[in-house]
């Protein structure tokens, strides 16, 4: 093999070259005190409690729905049953897009990629039998987010849970769907009003919700570099606190409940730098940049999944062993949650006994290997610390150009981090067709004619279910006050200054639905169109 | 000049994963082909009208939302219909294996899986696609 190629070989997933051996020449500039410090202290790369895991093992939260919310209902309880200790809510893709199940674009899609959720009535129906004070709970909802978090603190509220009670995080991070998962609904501008809303709501009325999770996953997932994922969600935080300031809010207010969600991909050392160096530099961006007095606003606390992206349908089972290395990245970087992908993750959604094995990946992790007995284990590692010096390095020199573009808004409407991603999603795939990088089962160690794996098929019934029961709810709920609080919804949208959440939980104790309420918004705002590059 | 092969790259239903489709555009565009990317959340009516209006050889489906059994024949049958049976249909994303009899029943020429080179995408273009 000629010297070039086999150098390329020798590069980490994002393709970055690596030395053979690290000494302590590599890292001389790192300063103990002011690079890493011990666990629970400034920067906080080491972690952000001072016992870590000895203390409280991270959350173990299965990304989880489908079909009807009466089918998710029994897979939560199932997941509970198994000693899951937190939900989170997949929906579907008309949920997620604020159109009701009978909407003409919503065919075939209905509970297929997560669980329908119409109105109020199909919420109830999803944490039947679920204390909503005693468990943590994540929703996975964008756009919409604003409506569904609503729709989930009137069931609170019908529970007779107090909503300062209340534990979870909605996802709420509409600058990564501009940038990759493109499910969007509004223009950035309105967008970004309903998330500072559910800022300034949340601090208010419910302060241990985390009503933003910042992420990185679907940027890594739509193909960027590890650094990309880092370096762009990292100044949508920064943005985010831009938008809240200039709304007059008070940054100590927010930012201890702002919080990150990360990929966790294949290449174990890069990714443990990429959660050593985001705590770093998110310590600095809230204490240099944006002068935070509260200590807690300085520390970035994050959810992961292991990469989607990095299994195959080729060989399946291979994947256990895939998500199971993933997984210790993410616990060996001191994440405080964690979703392992199921092993036929890149055929269907995950069967009940698919899905069991990668609870249990984490189980064996936390229980049998020892990698929770010490904090940071691997902290002054040549190499690891020289990789979460560069991974800091990274970081600047992309807020530095994103700064120039004027923001992350501004860039997104340049199409500059879109085009990062893309080129980057380009360079993976030729480097895996020129065999630079194996991937087993796919371009190296093939197997022909394997057997098909059993998979979840969702019934085709549950979108016509779905739809009668959202038309019989149109028939039989009070339509006056729908409208008349779909009209007082309206007229606030109108008046840029007001919040909105006041209004759409009216709505939703009306029974509206999701549809009528995201209809009455685009009426309002508009809606995004990408723009073509 | 116009004997450069057509190719239609469309993402039916709501999902937005454009990852698969926005490599395959750009590796058919490097193979010499001409390409019409539609642009997120095609209705079938949508992507057989750019079919039609194109002139297309080829139309590339890309869906990973599950909802491939339901938009793909439907796209199909509107092709059957303003007669584009010529026209080669192929279909990329998350698509479990039991579902591909019946998608090339419906007329589908291949279906593409993860893990698919776009060589053997593109080699499968140029060996079946109508004569010009």
């Amino acid at each position: 093999m000629a010297k070039d190629v086999r150098e390329r070989l020798f590069t980490t997933v994002s393709g970055v070259p690596i030395e053979t051996v690290y000494t302590p020449e590599h890292i001389r500039e790192l300063d103990y005190e002011k690079d890493l410090g011990d666990p629970g202290q400034p920067p906080y790369t080491r972690g952000i409690y001072p016992n870590m895991y000895r203390g409280r093992l991270w959350t173990m939260r299965q990304f989880s729905g489908f079909g009807t919310a009466a089918n998710t209902n029994e897979r939560f309880h199932y997941l509970l049953k198994h000693g899951q200790t937190g939900l989170s809510v997949a929906f579907d893709l008309p949920t997620l897009m604020g159109q009701d199940s009978d909407h003409p674009l919503s065919k075939g899609e209905v509970g297929k990629c997560g669980v329908a959720i119409d109105s109020l009535a199909d919420m109830e129906t999803l944490f039947k039998g679920i204390p909503l004070d005693q468990i943590s709970t994540s929703m996975t909802t964008n756009a919409p987010a604003t409506i569904i978090w609503s729709m989930y603190l009137v069931v609170a509220e019908e529970q007779g849970v107090h909503w300062k009670n209340l534990r979870g995080t909605i996802q709420n991070d509409i600058l990564k769907e501009y940038i990759a998962q493109k499910t969007y609904i509004f223009p950035p501008k309105p967008s970004m009003k309903l998330i500072v809303d559910t800022f300034e709501f949340g601090s208010e009325h419910v302060p241990q919700w985390n009503t933003i999770s910042i992420s990185g996953y679907h940027i890594r997932e739509a193909g960027s570099t590890a650094l990309q994922e880092l370096a762009f969600t990292l100044y949508d935080g920064i943005e985010y606190i831009e938008w809240a300031q200039r709304q007059g809010l008070d940054i100590d207010d927010f930012a201890p409940r702002l919080s990150f969600f990360f990929n966790a991909h294949n290449d174990l050392f890069e990714e443990i730098a990429k959660y050593r160096a985001a705590r770093k530099v998110w310590y600095k961006v809230m204490t240099e940049r944006f002068h935070c007095k509260n200590p807690k606003s300085a520390i970035l606390r994050f959810h992961t999944q292991t990469a989607g992206c990095a299994l195959t349908a080729q060989q399946p089972y291979n994947n256990i062993v895939r998500v199971a290395i993933q997984a210790l990245a993410a616990v060996l970087g001191g994440t405080q949650s964690l979703h392992t992908n199921s092993l036929d993750e890149t055929l269907a959604l995950p069967t009940e006994h698919a899905a069991r094995i990668a609870l249990r990946t984490q189980q064996i992790l936390a229980h049998e290997t020892g990698i929770t007995n010490t904090v940071d284990p691997l902290a002054g590692s040549y190499f690891l610390e020289r990789l979460t010096l560069d991974m800091e390095k990274g970081c600047w020199e992309y807020f530095e150009r994103l700064d120039a573009m004027g923001g992350m808004v501004a860039a997104i409407e340049q199409g500059f981090p879109q085009r990062e991603v893309q080129d980057a999603a380009y360079e993976y795939q030729k480097a895996i067709e020129h065999k630079e990088k194996i991937i087993v089962g796919v371009n190296d160690f093939v197997v022909v004619n394997e057997p098909p794996i059993e998979i979840l098929l969702i019934d085709e019934s549950v979108e016509e279910q779905q739809i009668q029961r959202v038309r019989n709810l149109r028939e039989t709920r009070d339509n006056g006050r729908v409208l008349s609080t779909l009209t007082a919804l309206r007229d606030a949208a109108l008046t840029q200054s007001v919040n909105m959440m006041p209004y759409i939980l009216d709505c939703l104790r009306a029974y509206a639905t999701l549809g009528e309420i995201c209809d009455e918004l685009r009426g309002v705002y508009g809606e995004y169109e990408e723009p073509a590059f | 000049m116009n004997d450069k092969i057509r190719v239609i790259v469309a993402k039916p239903g709501l999902d937005g994963h454009d990852r698969g489709a926005k490599i395959i555009a750009r590796s058919f565009r490097d193979a010499g082909f001409e390409v019409i990317y539609t642009g997120l959340r095609q209705t079938p009516e949508q992507i057989v009208n750019a079919a039609l209006q194109e002139d297309a050889d080829v139309v590339g489906l890309s869906v990973l939302s599950g909802a491939h059994m339901t938009l793909c024949p439907r796209i199909m049958e509107l092709m059957k219909k303003e007669g584009l049976d010529d026209v080669l249909v192929l279909v990329g994303g998350i698509i479990p294996d039991q579902d591909i009899p019946k998608l090339k029943e419906s007329g589908i020429a291949q279906v593409f899986q993860p893990g698919a080179s776009t060589e053997e995408i593109i080699a499968f273009v140029r060996n079946n696609v109508r004569q010009k």
